[in-house]
């Protein structure tokens, strides 16, 4: 059974206005951390910023190219806190020791 | 919610959590290993890995031309598109297996390097090895779909699915570039 007909109506998304803003978007934010790169930003601070702009490119990437934004909310509750919830886990039980191990070393 | 998309989507919350891990085991590895080499200069290191970036971010935007497609009913389109996503995804492959080569060549395996601690070659092979795996995988899932769909063997929905899965391997590469490339920068 041909459901092209069905599929024209019915799907909902970004235009492609939209969605090569936010490749621009993307692309802008890369080229600011590579940037941060070149100027040679302490590390502990550099890292933050990095991280930060990762979850932001990683955000855009899931609502809009991964079409998260314009599905069932309930999905995104789904999906989202138990990925969180893990990587939290996997962090905070398991990173401070890295630490713990390098004040541990004789030099 | 198709049950194709749903389970697409559970193995990309199962594959994240496989890269986190491996990602936040790479931190704690370079936290407790002070002799941690940063081997890769601006020139030509960096402005050759930026480039990998945008190349897989562009195949990403072909990717979203091409589902677009797909739900527009325009199988010729959807085709071009994700043959284009393909092209880009083997580049992708092509410029990091050159740049694996010139580290290999440096003196860089998972057991050795020149510059410091071992450890470093078994995450940065290991982590960007499993990625362009994803990447090399995606390629082929790409193929296969366009072939279907252009026969009218696969819906709008397949080509949806595929796209899931390959903004997935993009959305980890935002991860990597940064963590192991931008944070080892040579100064």
């Amino acid at each position: 059974m041909s459901t092209a007909a069905h599929e024209v109506h019915d799907h909902v998304g970004a235009s492609v206005k939209e969605n090569l803003a936010i490749w621009i978007g993307l692309v802008a934010i890369t080229g600011l951390e590579v940037f941060l790169a070149y100027i040679e930003l302490r590390p502990m601070l550099m890292l933050s910023i990095l991280v930060g702009l990762s979850l932001i490119k990683a955000a855009m990437i899931m609502s809009y190219f991964m079409h998260l934004k314009f599905e069932k909310f309930q999905l995104v509750l789904w999906l989202v806190p138990a990925m969180i919830f893990c990587i939290l886990m996997m962090l905070i039980f398991f990173f401070p020791d890295s630490f713990r191990l390098l004040q541990m070393r004789p030099n | 919610m198709g049950s194709k998309k749903l389970g697409m989507w559970l193995f990309i919350v199962s594959d994240t959590l496989t890269f986190s891990a491996l990602l936040i085991a790479y931190s704690y590895a370079r936290i407790s290993n002070p002799d941690w080499p940063r081997p890769f200069p601006m020139n030509p290191a960096i402005i050759f890995s930026t480039t990998m970036t945008v190349v897989l971010l562009a195949s990403s935007l072909t990717m979203v031309m091409a589902v677009m497609a797909a739900h527009r009913g325009d199988r010729a389109t959807t085709v071009k598109w994700l043959i284009a996503t393909m092209a880009g995804g083997l580049l992708f492959t092509g410029l990091h297996l050159r740049e694996w080569m010139h580290l290999i060549e440096e003196g860089a395996t998972i057991t050795a390097n020149p510059w410091g601690t071992p450890l470093f070659g078994a995450v940065f092979f290991g982590v960007t090895g499993l990625h362009m795996t994803h990447v090399m995988i995606g390629v082929i899932y790409i193929g296969i779909v366009a072939l279907g769909f252009g026969r009218g063997k696969f819906s709008a929905e397949d080509v949806e699915v595929n796209g899931l899965y390959w903004h997935f391997v993009d959305l980890v590469w935002m991860f990597v570039f940064p963590l192991i490339y931008l944070m080892s920068v040579q100064y």
